[in-house]
C-alpha cells in the first residue's frame, strides 16, 4: 500500500518539493544580509553603551517586506496542506468514483487508509519542519534583537510547532474529507476548524501549559502607562525587563488585588494633565503617558511624583513564562497538536471501515 | 455445486427507501449470470453489496462461502468492475499495472502484460485520455489478473460504442473459457445478456422476480394466442405472465411445466428479451399461482 | 479451419446454429475426418457467446458420433455426412433452377416463390417425419 500512496502523492510533493527549493534558496541569498545588519547593530549599540533590550538594533526594519513574506509562508504553510493535501485524499476517491476501484482490491480498508494517511503526513510533517527550520535559521537575528521569540506572534511560526500544526491541519482536512465526501466542502471547513485551533490554542491553551510564575514589581516612571479613557483614566502596567521570556498580563494592583480607581488617580496624580485637572493633556498622544511617547520636560517632575504616590499603595503584578520555558513548551504544544491529528486520523479510519457501507 | 453468492432475505434500505428488498438468491458457480432491470431496481446496489462496498440493512449474503470484503483473502477472490470503470485519469496505464500487482497477492503478471499487448494499450498513455472501451478493458484487466473466483461487473458495456461492446465481450468470454472464472454482470441490454449469460436474474422495484438458468426459463414460458378468453379458463398450472386483449384476440405471455393441450391456443416459443420485458412489466411479484389482473388494451 | 457465425433472429438456439453450421461443413467437404474444430476460447473470442454454448454444441456432435474431444489437445471431426449425395448436388441445382425459371415465367415473385418452397418442404418433412414416427 505504502508504494501505492506513494505513487498517488508523487505530483504534490514535487510541487511542495520545488516551492521548498525556491523558499530555499530565497533565503539563503538573503539570510547573510540579515546577520551582517545584526551585527552592525549590536557593535553601534556596543559603542554607545546600550545592551539588552535598550539597544534598538536596525535589523528589525531590514528586508521588511521579505521578513512579513516569511512569516506568512510559515503560518500559511499548514492550512495549505490541510486544504490541498488533507480535504482530498480520501474526498477525491469518493468524488470521482475510484473507491469502488480501490476498496475492491485485496487490501482491506484499514490498511488503505492507514497507508495513504501514514505517507502524505510523514511527508506534510517533514516539510513543515524543513521549512521551519529554514525560517527559523533566517530570521534569528530578528527575532534575537527584538528577544520576541516566545510572544503569541512569534511562537507559532518558529522550531517545532509548525510540524504539529501541519500534521493537525492534515489530519483535520483529511477526517471531514471523510465527513462531508466532497473536496470543496471539506476545504473550507478545514480551513475554519484549523484558524480556530490555532487561535483557541494559543490564546486560552498555551497560557495554561504550565502555571505562570508570578512576580510583584514596583511602578517606574519610565514606562508606565497612564490611559484618559471614557471612563475616566487609568493605568495600565508594565512590562517587567525579561528578555525572551511571554509576559501573559500585567496588572497594576494593590496588596488586596483591586486596581487603582479614577479618584485614586486624580488624589496621587493631580498635577498631571487630563487626569488630576480637567481639560486634555496638553502633551503628544492623547490621554496618554508612557515611555513610548517622549515626556515634554515640563512633566517630568509631576509624572515621578505620580508615580512615587501611586507606587506607594499599588504595584505592577506580572504574570509570566520564564524564558527557559521557550522548548517545553514547543513540544508541548507541538504534542498536543500531533495528538489532536492521530484522533481525528483515527476518526477518519473508523469512518470509513464502519459508516461507509 | 457450491454457490458464488447466497443471499437470504436481503435488503438495503437509504434513509427510508429500501433499494433492495426481500431478495433470496443462490446463484451457482460455474455461469455467466446476467442481472437485468430497470434503473432504480436495485442492480448496482445488489452488487455493490456482493463485493463488500455496500453492508446489507436486512437478511445476510455470502460470496464464496463468507461474508463479502471480509477480509483480505476473500477480498482477492471476488474481482469487480464498476460501473463507467473508474480509473485513475492522471496514472498510466503502466502504473494502474503496477497498483494492481501491489495490492493483490494472487496478481499475474504475466496475463496482465498479455491482455494489454493484445489490446493494444500503450502502457505510458494516462488513463484519462483513454476511450470508453479502453478504460473498460483496463479495469476488466485490473479485476482479473489476480485470478479471481468470482467476477462482478456492473453494467460493463452500457456507455460503449456497439464495436467496443462487442469486443469487450469477447475478451470476457475468452477469460471466462480460459480461467473457468464465475461471472455476474447486470446490464439493460438483454440481446447482450442472451448472447453470454446462462442464467439470469430479473430485478424489478427492488425485488427479484427471476433467477434461474436461461434454459429453463425459456424452455416454461410460452407465449399462447387465441380467440378472446378469460385466463381463469386455463388450468391452475400455467401462471399468466402478462396478457393482453382485444376485442377478438387474447395474447397470453404464461409459464408452465408441462405442454399446452388446448388446441384453441397457438402455442409459441418467447424469445428472452420479450420474457424478460414481460417480468419487468408486471407488478411487484404475486405469489407463483395467482394470477396477475385483467388487463384490457383498446 | 471453419469459423461460426450466429444469427440472433433466426430463432434457432446459438448452439443447434453450431451443430447445424458444423454439419454444413461436413456436407459440403470443408471439414473431413480428423480435421479440429476450432477451441472454446476461440469460438467464444469470435462470437461473444458463452462457452458452455459452445461445450453443449461440442457434446451434441459427440453425440451424433461426428466429433470427439482429445483431453488437453481439443475437439476433432470423427466422421463426415455422407459425401455420397455432392454427385447429385448438381443435376438437383439445375431441376431447381429450371422451376424456378417457371415459376417465374408463371408470374410469381420471389416472396411467392420462397413461400412455396417452404411450405411444400415443411409439409414433405412433416410427412417424412409422421413415416418415421
Amino acid at each position: 500500500m505504502i508504494p501505492v500512496a506513494w505513487r498517488q502523492f508523487r505530483s504534490q510533493a514535487a510541487v511542495a518539493t520545488a516551492a521548498l527549493v525556491a523558499v530555499a534558496v530565497a533565503l539563503a541569498v538573503t539570510g547573510p544580509h540579515l546577520v551582517d545588519v545584526y551585527r552592525a547593530g549590536l557593535a553601534a549599540c556596543r559603542a554607545q553603551g546600550t545592551t539588552g533590550s535598550n539597544c534598538s538594533n536596525p535589523v528589525a526594519g531590514a528586508d521588511r517586506g521579505l521578513q512579513v513574506a516569511v512569516l506568512a509562508v510559515v503560518l500559511v504553510a499548514p492550512a495549505l496542506v490541510g486544504m490541498f493535501w488533507g480535504a482530498p485524499l480520501v474526498a477525491r476517491e469518493l468524488e470521482s468514483g475510484t473507491y469502488r476501484l480501490a476498496w475492491t482490491q485485496s487490501v482491506t480498508r484499514r490498511r488503505w487508509m492507514l497507508g495513504k494517511l501514514g505517507v502524505v503526513a510523514l511527508g506534510a510533517m517533514a516539510g513543515a519542519g524543513l521549512l521551519s527550520l529554514m525560517a527559523t535559521w533566517w530570521s534569528s537575528p530578528v527575532v534575537t534583537a527584538a528577544q520576541n521569540r516566545f510572544s503569541p506572534g512569534q511562537f507559532g511560526l518558529l522550531d517545532l510547532v509548525p510540524v504539529g500544526y501541519a500534521a493537525f491541519a492534515f489530519s483535520l482536512g483529511a477526517a471531514t474529507g471523510v465527513l462531508f465526501r466532497r473536496t470543496l466542502p471539506a476545504m473550507a471547513v478545514t480551513l475554519a476548524g484549523f484558524v480556530a485551533a490555532r487561535l483557541a490554542v494559543t490564546y486560552w491553551l498555551r497560557p495554561h501549559f504550565m502555571a505562570p510564575v508570578r512576580e510583584v514589581l514596583p511602578l517606574q516612571d519610565a514606562g508606565i502607562g497612564l490611559v484618559v479613557g471614557p471612563g475616566g483614566p487609568t493605568v495600565v502596567g508594565q512590562a517587567p525587563p525579561l528578555p525572551n521570556a511571554w509576559v501573559v498580563s500585567t496588572t497594576v494592583q494593590d496588596a488586596a488585588g483591586r486596581a487603582p480607581t479614577a479618584a485614586d488617580l486624580r488624589h496621587a496624580c493631580p498635577d498631571l494633565p487630563g487626569i488630576g485637572t480637567a481639560g486634555p493633556p496638553a502633551g503628544p498622544g492623547v490621554g496618554h503617558v508612557s515611555a513610548a511617547v517622549p515626556v515634554p520636560g515640563g512633566l517630568k517632575a509631576p509624572l515621578q511624583q505620580c508615580v512615587a504616590t501611586l507606587g506607594a499603595r499599588f504595584h505592577d503584578v506580572a504574570l509570566y513564562q520564564p524564558a527557559d520555558r521557550y522548548w517545553p513548551f514547543q513540544w508541548f504544544e507541538t504534542l498536543t497538536f500531533v495528538a489532536a491529528a492521530v484522533l481525528l486520523a483515527g476518526a477518519a479510519v473508523w469512518w470509513v471501515r464502519h459508516r461507509m457501507r | 455445486m457450491t454457490a458464488v453468492l447466497a443471499a437470504r432475505g436481503l435488503g438495503k434500505r437509504y434513509g427510508r427507501r429500501w433499494a433492495l428488498q426481500d431478495c433470496t438468491l443462490d446463484i451457482p458457480a460455474g455461469h455467466v449470470v446476467g442481472l437485468v432491470g430497470p434503473n432504480g431496481a436495485g442492480k448496482s446496489t445488489l452488487l455493490h453489496v456482493a463485493v463488500g462496498l455496500l453492508a446489507p440493512s436486512a437478511g445476510s449474503i455470502e460470496v464464496l462461502g463468507r461474508p463479502p470484503a471480509a477480509d483480505a483473502a476473500q477480498l482477492s477472490r471476488v474481482g469487480f468492475v464498476a460501473q463507467d470503470a473508474p480509473v485513475y485519469s492522471r496514472l498510466t496505464v503502466a502504473d494502474h499495472l503496477r497498483f494492481g500487482a501491489r495490492l493483490n497477492p494472487t496478481w499475474d503478471p504475466a496475463l496482465a502484460r498479455r491482455r494489454t499487448e493484445d489490446l493494444d494499450l500503450d502502457p505510458r498513455q494516462h488513463a484519462g485520455s483513454l476511450s470508453g472501451g479502453q478504460r473498460a478493458q483496463l479495469a476488466l484487466t485490473l479485476a482479473i489478473a489476480k485470478r479471481p473466483e468470482f467476477l462482478v461487473l456492473d453494467e460493463p458495456v452500457a456507455s460503449l460504442d456497439p464495436l467496443a461492446r462487442r469486443q469487450f465481450l469477447q475478451s470476457l468470454m475468452e477469460i471466462v473459457a480460459e480461467q473457468g472464472v464465475s461471472v455476474l454482470l447486470s446490464s439493460h441490454l438483454v440481446a447482450d445478456l442472451e448472447r453470454v449469460c446462462d442464467y439470469l436474474v430479473v430485478l424489478v422495484a427492488s425485488h427479484v422476480q427471476v433467477a434461474e438458468e436461461v434454459d429453463t426459463l425459456l424452455g416454461a414460458h410460452r407465449r399462447l394466442t387465441g380467440p378472446r378468453r378469460d385466463p381463469a379458463s386455463l388450468p391452475g398450472d400455467i401462471e399468466v405472465v402478462e396478457e393482453s386483449h382485444t376485442e377478438r384476440q387474447s395474447t397470453l405471455l404464461v409459464r408452465t411445466d408441462g405442454p399446452v393441450l388446448d388446441p384453441a391456443w397457438t402455442v409459441e416459443e418467447v424469445g428472452l428479451e420479450d420474457v424478460v420485458l414481460a417480468y419487468m412489466g408486471r407488478a411487484v411479484a404475486p405469489a407463483r399461482g395467482r394470477r396477475a389482473r385483467l388487463g384490457v388494451a383498446p | 479451419m471453419i469459423e461460426f457465425h450466429l444469427d440472433s433472429r433466426s430463432g434457432v438456439s446459438p448452439y443447434l446454429q453450431i451443430v447445424q453450421q458444423v454439419r454444413q461443413a461436413l456436407r459440403l467437404g470443408l471439414l473431413g475426418v480428423g480435421d479440429q474444430l476450432p477451441t472454446v476460447k476461440e469460438v467464444v473470442a469470435q462470437l461473444a457467446i458463452n462457452p458452455n454454448t459452445v461445450l453443449k454444441a461440442y457434446r451434441e456432435l459427440e453425440h451424433q458420433g461426428l466429433a470427439g474431444a482429445r483431453p488437453g489437445v481439443g475437439t476433432f471431426v470423427t466422421a463426415t455426412l455422407s459425401d455420397s449425395t455432392l454427385a447429385s448436388h448438381g443435376p438437383l441445382r439445375h431441376d431447381l433452377e429450371r422451376w424456378m425459371a417457371k415459376a417465374r415465367r408463371a408470374g410469381l415473385d420471389d416472396e411467392s416463390i420462397e413461400a412455396l418452397f417452404r411450405n411444400s418442404f415443411r409439409t414433405f418433412r412433416d410427412a417424412a417425419a409422421q413415416d418415421i414416427a
